[in-house]
């Protein structure tokens, strides 16, 4: 019989099973790596549709509630360390969920997991670090799950080996490495000016600082925004992505279209907290110009894989650009467009693995080969990915871009927002369909398919098909999620409240119901 | 004063060595020098809280000289995270070289030291042929 108070704590402790339940799925998917494999994919794809069961019901709370703080190990607030939950972070955590189970299951399906021994345990670890960086309410914390989801990151991004894929793989870790870096002398800096490193108790101390102390904390800020940038690949510091992205199995990085997004979430938690509003001087141009570079990439890429790496530098750029106008309903319009563009680079990822895997010796060259089985549908599939990912109507990339292109009206630079989206979507387009005509239309008419080639699996492709259904919902239900995305910038900026949700709204389990003895 | 001094010359010493060497473009001298800039960074963070000799790292009722010991704590997460990725970079550097018969960090050979172009192929497969398998991963 449980005692009413006993299960007020449970429900409490809620938001901090996205942590647990990954690290145990991981940690049990471990005892299966060699025997029964199939067991680890099955604990694998079952974690993942219960981390969605889980982020729906954070989800339905949040939108009612103000930032709910979880104290983890019952300390209070500015000792101990906080999860916070905001409608911000359940929001990210459904993303997360859903193109986890979506990668898990295709992973499974292409039997990608058999090519190594721990790809379930580590895709596990990956999304423990992912769900911990969006809860987490202490910027050390952050550090740590950044790490965690690092590490997992480069297991899988070597999984399946090859020399290429080394090679790229080592060039990852050194720069997140050096990145990993910058962000413990950030964190340092913080802690040395401030003496705290909880986010809501530092952004209240950093607003009191003395004059002389402001430099240091903005220096430290620029730091951080750096590491930031870097993890969401803007301008100057994208030059690791798009070998890293393009070398790696297809289905890993679709789970990776998903890293750049934690670096946008870290920019929009910490740099109002640092900066106020002022950040925008140099965030927007650098994102502004990275959706050039983005975008322009395409054309150039010789491959599907390499041009959906560059389509996502030059997405996460659109969102970066709405997230740096710092204004309340640019930061609701980014909201919105943050599950499309990643939901749709997955796609396209998982979309590309497909045509790898169905088609033959060319691999993923922009090449035009003998038509092959399954042809029809992997072409639909890049269709509609390559119309989300360009932002066109139906689907909710144009809604998105239009929320933004809407809330750039009188900004400052609004009119180079309105020129670079609109003139990047075109170049998107053309991009898209050049390779998309090569590949799928033209016909190589010399030699045809060998025989002996087994026929696809078409059931490989259920995976992609649901990215393109949660597509399809997201533009179905554009009204309640742009809602939500609204409420979610409100609270964002809301900052006074936030802080005191953390700082004096941290509710204990009084030591009586823990022991179940009366004090 | 001479203790700042030295920490603060300590710090920059390492920083610079570490900032040179992770520029280089093999991978030995860069895991060397990515182990240096963590060195650099955990006496940094130690040096956040302050530098204090002889006081206890705890607070306790009436006492008034104590350090702080929460950048303690942080430097040992720092040290035992960049650790591990030492090891990882060095495996991952070593069985790269393995691979592809060079450890230029870009993959691509310097004629002036690896094995030349014809006799790479020869050269990576008779490395292959005997070498332990260190990941233990299953070859597919």
């Amino acid at each position: 019989m449980l005692s009413p108070s006993f299960a007020a704590n449970l429900a409490a402790a809620l938001i901090a099973v996205p942590i647990m339940l990954p690290s145990l799925a991981g940690t049990s998917a471990l005892l299966f790596r060699k025997r029964h494999r199939a067991v680890a994919a099955g604990i694998s794809i079952g974690s993942c549709l219960l981390q969605i069961a889980v982020a729906v019901a954070l989800l339905v709370r949040a939108r009612h509630t103000g930032a709910t703080p979880y104290a983890m190990g019952n300390w209070p607030a500015p000792f101990g360390i906080v999860l916070v939950l905001d409608r911000l972070s359940a929001w990210m955590l459904l993303l997360t969920a859903i193109v986890g189970f979506a990668v898990a299951t295709h992973a499974a399906l292409t039997r990608l997991d058999r090519k190594g021994w721990n790809f379930h345990p580590i895709f596990q670890f990956q999304l423990l670090g992912l769900n911990g960086a969006f809860l987490t309410g202490d910027l050390f914390n952050l550090f740590v799950f950044f790490e965690v989801l690092l590490i997992a990151s480069y297991g899988l991004i070597l999984h399946g080996q090859g020399a290429r894929r080394l090679t790229s793989g080592v060039q990852y870790i050194v720069v997140n490495l050096t990145g990993s870096t910058l962000f413990l002398i950030a964190l340092g800096l913080l802690y040395g000016v401030t003496g705290t490193l909880n986010m809501a108790d530092m952004a209240a101390r950093g607003a009191a600082l003395p004059h002389g102390d402001r430099g240091l904390f903005e220096a430290a800020g620029y730091l951080l925004i750096a590491v930031f940038a870097l993890k969401a690949a803007l301008l100057p510091l994208h030059l690791w992505l798009p070998r890293a992205y393009a070398s790696a199995a297809p289905p890993v990085a679709a789970l990776f279209a998903i890293m750049t997004k934690v670096g946008a979430y870290s920019i929009i938690r910490t740099a109002p907290l640092i900066f106020g509003d002022h950040a925008q001087e140099f965030l927007l141009p650098a994102s502004l110009a990275t959706i050039a570079l983005g975008f322009t990439g395409m054309l150039a890429a010789r491959g599907l894989r390499d041009m959906t790496a560059f389509g996502l530098i030059g997405s996460t750029g659109t969102l970066l650009a709405a997230i740096a106008l710092f204004r309340p309903e640019a930061l609701a319009a980014a909201l919105y467009y943050l599950p499309h563009t990643t939901i749709a680079a997955a796609l396209l990822f998982l979309t590309v693995d497909l045509v790898v895997r169905w088609r033959g010796v060319e691999g993923d060259a922009i090449v035009p080969t003998p038509a092959f089985s399954g042809l029809a549908l992997v072409a639909f599939l890049f269709l509609a990915g390559g119309v989300a990912l360009a932002g066109l109507p139906p689907l909710s990339g144009f809604i998105g871009k239009l929320l933004i292109l809407d809330a750039a009206i009188g900004a400052p630079l609004g009119g180079w927002i309105w020129g670079v989206i609109l003139i990047t979507s075109l170049i998107a387009v053309i991009a898209l369909a050049r390779a998309g005509s090569t590949v799928f239309w033209k016909r190589d008419p010399s030699p045809p398919i060998p025989a002996d080639r087994a026929p696809p699996r078409l059931l490989e492709a259920l995976p992609a098909l649901f990215l393109l259904a949660t597509l399809v919902a997201l533009t179905a239900f554009a009204g309640p999620a742009t809602r939500y995305a609204q409420s979610a910038a409100a609270q964002v900026f809301d900052q006074s409240a936030y802080r005191q949700a953390v700082l004096s709204n941290t509710t204990l389990i009084p030591p009586a119901s823990r022991t179940g003895e009366a004090p | 004063m001479s203790m700042e001094f030295l920490i603060a010359s300590a710090i920059g010493a390492l920083t610079w060595a570490g900032i040179y060497l992770s520029l280089r473009g093999r991978t030995f001298p860069v895991v060397l020098g990515i182990s240096m800039l963590s060195y650099a960074i955990n006496l940094f963070l130690f040096a956040i809280g302050r530098l204090k000799v002889g006081a206890p790292p705890l607070y306790e009722e009436g006492l008034s000289n104590y350090t702080d010991p929460l950048p303690q704590a942080l430097v040992l997460t720092a040290i035992v995270i960049s650790f591990g990725m030492s090891a990882l970079t060095v495996v991952l550097a070593l069985r790269t070289f393995l691979e592809t018969g060079t450890d230029q960090v870009d993959g691509e050979p310097d004629p002036a030291i690896d094995p030349l172009e014809g006799d790479r192929a020869e050269w990576i497969e008779r490395r292959n042929a005997h070498r332990i398998d260190m990941i233990g991963e299953e070859r597919l």
